[in-house]
């Protein structure tokens, strides 16, 4: 559930909510660190949950010994009411079975806050990919059927790859074919929540409840290697900033594009504690 | 996937945690009536359960609903519960209010009347000459889907605002990450974190990024940090897990705090008994017997 960090609850009404996916070399998580830090999103509540791993530390996005002490946990809540951006960041993995329920509950929230969509950022491995795949862009991108049609049309534009389907049941050659995202965790769950009523196939199944959950979704993802993820993130936050323009658009020049986010104090030895003098 | 120095490919864990989430999505789809029963079994099994030794009756609220406090001493690990036991529960006379049952993998106590002290356990305690302090001796291991379940039987689901949470543990010092190697650190050390609402100086420095904390204690901070109630954490890093004199007596600085000042009496007695508590868990170690 969603607790304030004040004590009215914030209004969300027309805002785009991002999210990360839980998914491979962590990529939508480090990318939501750098929009976090970047744009110095205030934090604004908690998303209380059973649902992930407990988790504390002190402020990831500290500036100064002055705001270095303030306690974070495994789910947060960020806003820019200036751009209308709210942001969700995750930091631990989902218990056991607890994925589904934790998808639910969050996109029924997003859905009572009037959020205007939701914009996942994920990864998928990148040894998933078949022979096309290998050849063309790793960034992908998803809709689900409410997504407002300007937002079609512009995505269109930028000439993005739409996320292939493969075979539902890999190496069989007359499997249907689906929407597989292997090691994007929620990825595919977040987006069946969001898309399914438009299967009409599935209609019989409707449950009262489910009507309501007409989301409007872009999922936007990069097929990535488990290692160092930071140019992952980067690309992926560049990927994102081509549509909505977060930052200034820039100069073609990668190097100086990466400089534009700022690293959280948090990304500090990110592998690990100094090494021995006496290995060497 | 990896591929070894024997050029075989071989499925490497990935450590955002998703490949049992397919798993998971696939079994939840082939799932028969008679897994659905395994599970639900299997989760009733996994239940905290909160209840009072000495009438062998279960708690109908939550412990802290039962017996409102205005300092909760949570001790989680063998060393934080030996420290609590020497120097806080040594002095006074200490009513036991509630007991944890919890079955999980490292932690299987079915019996919870006859617990023998080697025995993992998590038991309440409060004063009796002032029963506003309540205490919690945890040394059994609360798994993570065990975790928010203690939080609601103990905490409840109504925010307690007029109490402040103080929670001792343990971690190896080779959780500790810092620019210089681990190896020289004078360990055994002691860090903290503090909920926004403790004002309270802490008693030892505040733990820095990117250090993090996980299992019962980080739980137990966040419900305290998330519903507003002051609450400081104690770590101590050490490299030495098991019931140790030094480790414990790391936690010391912590007897000058406002939670713990009016509660400690005699230092020195509580030195001997720390001693004692080392012996003896020494014998019971001991392979060969």
């Amino acid at each position: 559930m969603f607790v304030p960090c004040g004590e009215s609850v914030p209004d969300l009404a027309g805002y785009t909510f991002l999210m990360p996916a839980v998914s491979v070399g962590n990529v939508g998580q480090l990318a939501m660190d750098l929009i976090i830090s970047t744009l110095n999103m205030c934090k604004i509540g908690y998303f209380y949950t059973d649902c992930l791993v407990p988790m504390v530390g002190n402020n990831p996005y500290a500036t100064a010994e002055e705001n270095s002490t303030e306690l974070s946990i495994n789910a947060e809540i960020y806003a820019l009411p200036s751009k209308k951006l709210v942001a969700l960041q995750l930091r631990s993995i989902f218990i056991k079975y607890k994925s589904k329920p934790f998808c639910e509950k969050l996109l029924s929230w997003v859905k009572s806050s009037n959020c205007a969509k939701v914009i996942v950022l994920s990864s998928s491995h990148s040894y998933h990919r078949n022979d096309l795949q290998l050849r063309s862009t790793p960034f992908r991108y998803l809709l689900t059927p409410y997504v407002q049609k300007s937002i079609q049309t512009k995505i269109t534009s930028l000439n993005w790859e739409e996320m292939e389907k493969s075979p539902c049941i890999p190496e069989i050659n007359d499997s249907e074919f689906c929407i597989r995202i292997p090691g994007g965790g929620i990825t595919k769950t977040l987006y069946d929540e969001g898309h399914w009523i438009a299967n009409s196939t599935q209609l019989w199944s409707l449950r009262e409840d489910n009507c309501s959950k007409e989301i409007a979704m872009v999922i936007l993802l990069k097929f990535v290697s488990e290692g160092d993820n930071i140019p992952d993130a980067l690309g992926l936050v560049e990927y994102l900033n081509e549509w909505l323009q977060i930052l200034k658009p820039c100069c073609d020049d990668p190097t100086a594009s990466a400089l534009r986010w700022k690293m959280p104090s948090s990304w500090r030895l990110l592998f690990g504690s100094g090494l021995p003098p006496a290995l060497f | 996937m990896a591929a070894t120095f024997f050029g075989e490919v071989v499925r490497a864990p990935c450590r955002a945690g998703t490949e049992d989430e397919e798993e998971e999505e696939e079994e939840g789809k082939r799932e028969t009536a008679e897994d659905r029963e395994v599970r639900r079994q299997l989760a009733r099994k996994r239940e905290v359960r909160l209840f009072r030794r000495q009438t062998k009756t279960s708690l109908e609220v939550s412990l802290l609903e039962k017996y409102p406090c205005s300092k909760f001493i949570i001790a989680i690990g063998n060393n934080a519960v030996a420290f609590l036991s020497s120097f806080v529960m040594n002095s006074g006379v200490w009513e036991e209010v509630g007991c944890a049952n919890l079955w999980n993998e490292w932690c299987r106590t079915t019996d919870t009347t006859h617990l023998s002290p080697a025995e993992a356990f998590c038991v309440f305690y409060h004063l009796k000459s002032s029963p506003s302090v309540v205490l919690c001796q945890c040394s059994c291991y609360v798994a993570e889907d065990q975790q928010y379940q203690w939080l609601e039987k103990v905490f409840g689901s109504c925010a307690r605002k007029n109490m402040q949470v103080t929670i001792l543990t343990c971690r190896h010092v080779t959780d500790y990450k810092t620019s210089e190697s681990t190896s020289s650190l004078h360990s055994p050390f002691l860090k903290a974190l503090k909920t926004q609402n403790f004002k309270e100086p802490p008693c030892c420095s505040l733990l820095e990024q990117p250090n993090i904390v996980h299992d019962l204690p980080a739980a137990v901070l966040s419900y305290c940090q998330v519903w507003r109630i002051p609450a400081v954490l104690y770590l101590c890093y050490t490299d030495v897990m098991k019931l140790d004199l030094i480790t414990v007596e790391a936690f010391k600085p912590i007897l000058s705090s406002r939670s713990l000042k009016g509660l400690v009496k005699n230092i020195p007695q509580s030195t001997e008994i720390l001693k004692k508590l080392m012996t003896t868990n020494e014998i019971q170690s001991n392979i060969y017997t």
